[in-house]
C-alpha cells in the first residue's frame, strides 16, 4: 500500500484486472487518507471565504447584492455554477447514457440563446431599474399581487429544488462511498448556511466561482481518459456501433441531435424537434435563465451595466464546454464500463436498481462516479468526489441565497415588517439562510420517494417558471400591459401548467393532447405543458390588460422597452464589447450543432 | 474590487496549489516506489501531470492575484 494511501482503495473489484473496477458491491470505493485531505481542505477553504467576508456584508445591498461590485468574470463564472449542481452532473451524465447525445440539447439549444438574450436584450431593463429581485421587478411593473405570487412560488421552488440537489448529492455519496445519508446532509447543508449566512451573496458568488474551478479541475480528467481508453471519438463511434450491431446496447443513434427528431417515436426520449425548439429552446429554457431569480441574482449584482451584459455571455461560452465533462462521459460509460466477467455493464433505471438490491444493478444516475472510479486513484479520486460535493454546494448556496433575498424583499418586507431598520433585513436574510437551509433537508427527504430527478426537476419548471417568462416578457416589450394583466396571467399559467400536468398524471391517455402525440414520452410533456403555460400567460396578460386603463409611459421609465432611455456606455476595443462576443457565441453554437447534426 | 482585499482568484490559486502539491506528490511518490493505484490507465500516470497541471495553474493565479498587489 502506498504510503499515502492510508486505508484502502477501490473497493469491491470482484476480478483484478482494471477493466473489472467499474463493478462493485456497495460502496463502490474507500477513500485514502489523502482522499480526505483533499475533501477537507475544501470545506476549510469555503468556510475561510464566508468568514473572511462576513465583514463585507454588513448593509441590505451588501448582503443580498453583494454590494453590486462583482465584475463581468465573476458574475458570469457565477452565473453558471449557480446552476451546475450535483443534480445537473449526475443527472445529465446518466441521461447521456440512457438517451445518447439528445441530452447535450439541455445545454446548447437549452441554454445559450437564453443566456444571450438575457444578456443583450432583457439585462438592461433588470439593471436600470434597480431591482433587488424578478419578483422585485413585477412589483415595479405589475404592483405588489403578480409579485406576490411569483415570490411565494419562487421561494417554495428554490426549496424543493434545493432538496433535490441534496437528496441527489446524499445518494451519491451512499452508492459510491457508503457514507451515511444522514451525514452528507447535514455536514454539507451545515457548511452551506455557514458560508452563505456569514458572507451573503458575496460569498455565495465567490464560493461558486471557486466551486466552478473544481468542478472542472476534478472532473475534466474523467472525459480525457475515457476518450483514451476508447481510442478518440471515432474509436468510440466504432466501439458504439459494435456494440449496437451485437445487441449489447439498445439501438439508436447515440451520437447525432437533429437526425432522429422527425418524429416521436424515432428517438428514445420521445420527443419532436418542435417540442425541443419552442418547448426545450423557449419555454422552459429562457423560463430558466431569464426570469429564475437564483441565476438572474447573480448577474444583478455586477458593477455595471456592460459587466451586467457581458456576465451570461461569458457564461454561455463555458455552458457550451459542460457538456464535455457531463455528457461525455455518460457517453463513453456505454463502451467503458464492463461488469467483472469482463462483459458490458448495463446501467438500468433507479426504480430497476432499488427493487433489486442484490442484483449489483447500478442506476444511469451512477455512471459519472462509475467512471470516476474506474480512472481516479487515491487524491484524484478524492478531488473528483470534491468536484460533486461542490457541484452541491453552488446548487444549495444558489437556492438559499436566492431564497433568503426574495424572501426578505419580496415577502417579509412588504408584508409582514415595512419599515424597519437596515439592519434588521440584514438580520431577517441571515436567518433567512438559515431557514432555507432546514426547510431544504426536510425536503430531501420528501423527494426520495421521486421516480425520476430529471423529470421531477422539469415538471417544477414548467409549474412557476415558465408562466413567469410570460408575465415578465409582455411587461418588459408591451407598454399597453396592465397591473390586472400581469396578475391574472401569472396565476392562470401556473394553473395550466399544474392543471396539465394533474390531467396526465390522472389520466396517462391525455398525453397524446398536451404533448400532441400519442407517442410522446415524459419529457416531451414537460416540454409542451411549459409551451402551453407560456402561451396562457401571454394569453391571458394581453386579453386582460385589453380591458384595463394601461400606465402612463412616464412611469414605465426603466421598465419596459420603448419607454426607457437606456444609459450610453463608453466606447470600448472590439473585443471588450459584448455584441462581439455574442456573434462568436452565435458562432460556436451553430457550429456545435451543424457538427453534431 | 480594491487592491488590499483578497481577490477570489488568489483563494482559488491557493486551493488549486495544495491539491496540485498532494495529487503531484502522491503521482511521484507513484513513480518512485513502482506500486501504482488500480485503477485503468494507471500506466499513463495521471497523477503526475494532473496535478503539475493543478500546482502550476495554482501558482500562476496565486502570485499573480496575492493580497496587497495591484491587479
Amino acid at each position: 500500500m502506498h504510503p499515502l494511501a492510508l486505508n484502502s482503495t477501490i473497493v469491491g473489484a470482484v476480478g483484478h484486472t482494471p477493466a473489472h473496477l467499474a463493478f462493485a458491491v456497495s460502496p463502490l470505493a474507500h477513500l485514502t487518507g489523502l482522499d480526505i485531505i483533499v475533501i477537507a481542505v475544501y470545506f476549510a477553504m469555503v468556510l475561510w471565504i464566508g468568514y473572511y467576508l462576513k465583514q463585507r456584508a454588513n448593509t441590505s445591498e451588501e448582503f443580498f447584492m453583494a454590494g453590486r461590485e462583482m465584475t463581468a468574470w465573476i458574475a458570469g463564472l457565477s452565473f453558471v455554477s449557480a446552476n451546475l449542481g450535483s443534480l445537473e452532473l449526475m443527472g445529465w451524465a446518466g441521461s447521456a447514457y440512457q438517451y445518447g447525445i439528445l441530452a447535450a440539447h439541455w445545454y446548447w439549444i437549452g441554454a445559450i440563446p437564453a443566456m444571450l438574450f438575457l444578456g443583450m436584450v432583457m439585462m438592461p431593463f433588470y439593471y436600470v431599474c434597480k431591482t433587488h429581485s424578478v419578483p422585485g421587478y413585477l412589483k415595479l411593473r405589475y404592483g405588489q399581487g403578480a409579485s406576490v405570487v411569483s415570490a411565494i412560488s419562487f421561494a417554495f421552488m428554490t426549496v424543493l429544488m434545493s432538496g433535490v440537489n441534496m437528496f441527489a448529492m446524499a445518494e451519491v455519496m451512499k452508492v459510491v462511498l457508503g457514507w451515511d445519508l444522514n451525514f452528507s446532509i447535514i455536514v454539507s447543508s451545515l457548511a452551506v448556511a455557514a458560508y452563505v449566512a456569514l458572507g451573503g451573496l458575496r460569498s455565495a458568488i465567490f464560493n461558486e466561482v471557486l466551486q466552478f474551478v473544481l468542478i472542472w479541475g476534478g472532473a475534466l480528467l474523467v472525459p480525457i481518459l475515457g476518450l483514451v481508453e476508447a481510442g478518440g471519438w471515432n474509436g468510440f463511434k466504432a466501439k458504439l456501433a459494435h456494440n449496437i450491431a451485437i445487441g449489447a446496447i439498445a439501438p439508436g443513434d447515440y451520437t447525432h441531435m437533429w437526425r432522429s427528431m422527425g418524429h416521436f417515436s424515432d428517438n428514445p426520449m420521445g420527443i419532436h424537434w418542435t417540442g425541443i425548439v419552442f418547448g426545450l429552446g423557449f419555454a422552459i429554457s429562457f423560463g430558466y435563465w431569464t426570469t429564475d431569480f437564483l441565476v438572474v441574482q447573480r448577474v444583478l449584482a455586477a458593477n455595471s451595466l456592460r459587466s451586467a451584459r457581458m456576465a451570461p455571455i461569458i457564461g454561455s461560452f463555458f455552458k457550451m464546454a459542460v457538456p464535455f465533462i457531463v455528457i461525455l462521459p455518460g457517453l463513453l460509460g456505454l463502451v467503458v464500463l464492463q461488469n467483472p466477467d469482463g462483459s458490458l455493464m448495463h446501467l438500468v433505471g433507479q426504480n430497476v436498481a432499488a427493487a433489486n438490491p442484490g442484483a449489483g444493478l447500478h442506476s444511469y444516475n451512477e455512471v459519472l462516479p462509475l467512471m470516476l472510479i474506474r480512472y481516479c486513484g487515491p487524491g484524484l479520486l478524492g478531488l473528483g468526489i470534491t468536484a460533486l460535493i461542490a457541484g452541491f454546494m453552488s446548487g444549495m448556496a444558489g437556492n438559499v441565497s436566492a431564497f433568503s433575498a426574495v424572501w426578505t424583499y419580496d415577502i417579509y418586507q412588504p408584508l409582514i415588517v415595512k419599515n424597519a431598520r437596515d439592519e434588521h433585513y440584514v438580520a431577517v436574510g441571515r436567518w433567512a439562510t438559515v431557514l432555507g437551509v432546514i426547510i431544504s433537508i426536510g425536503t430531501a427527504y420528501l423527494v426520495m420517494n421521486a421516480a425520476g430527478i430529471m423529470d421531477y426537476v422539469q415538471a417544477l419548471f414548467s409549474f412557476f417558471i415558465s408562466p413567469l417568462l410570460g408575465a415578465v416578457l409582455m411587461g418588459m416589450f408591451w407598454k399597453r400591459a396592465t397591473k390586472a394583466g400581469g396578475f391574472w396571467g401569472l396565476l392562470c399559467g401556473t394553473l395550466t401548467s399544474i392543471g396539465l400536468w394533474a390531467w396526465v398524471k390522472i389520466d396517462p391517455s391525455a398525453l397524446r393532447y398536451v404533448a400532441l402525440s400519442p407517442d410522446a414520452k415524459d419529457m416531451a410533456e414537460n416540454m409542451y405543458r411549459a409551451l402551453w403555460s407560456v402561451c396562457t400567460a401571454v394569453l391571458v396578460v394581453f386579453v386582460v390588460s385589453l380591458f384595463g386603463k394601461p400606465r402612463p409611459d412616464a412611469e414605465l421609465d426603466g421598465l419596459v422597452y420603448g419607454a426607457t432611455k437606456l444609459p450610453t456606455e463608453e466606447p470600448v476595443p472590439f473585443y471588450k464589447n459584448e455584441w462581439y462576443w455574442m456573434v462568436i457565441a452565435i458562432i460556436a453554437f451553430l457550429g456545435l450543432n451543424i457538427y453534431f447534426w | 474590487m480594491h487592491s488590499s482585499e483578497i481577490s477570489i482568484w488568489f483563494f482559488i490559486g491557493v486551493l488549486l496549489t495544495v491539491y496540485g502539491a498532494l495529487i503531484l506528490g502522491y503521482g511521484v511518490s507513484e513513480l518512485v516506489s513502482g506500486h501504482v493505484a488500480n485503477v485503468v490507465l494507471a500506466d499513463l500516470h495521471a497523477p503526475v501531470w494532473w496535478g503539475g497541471c493543478l500546482l502550476a495553474l495554482g501558482l500562476f493565479y496565486g502570485v499573480r492575484f496575492r493580497p496587497g498587489r495591484q491587479n
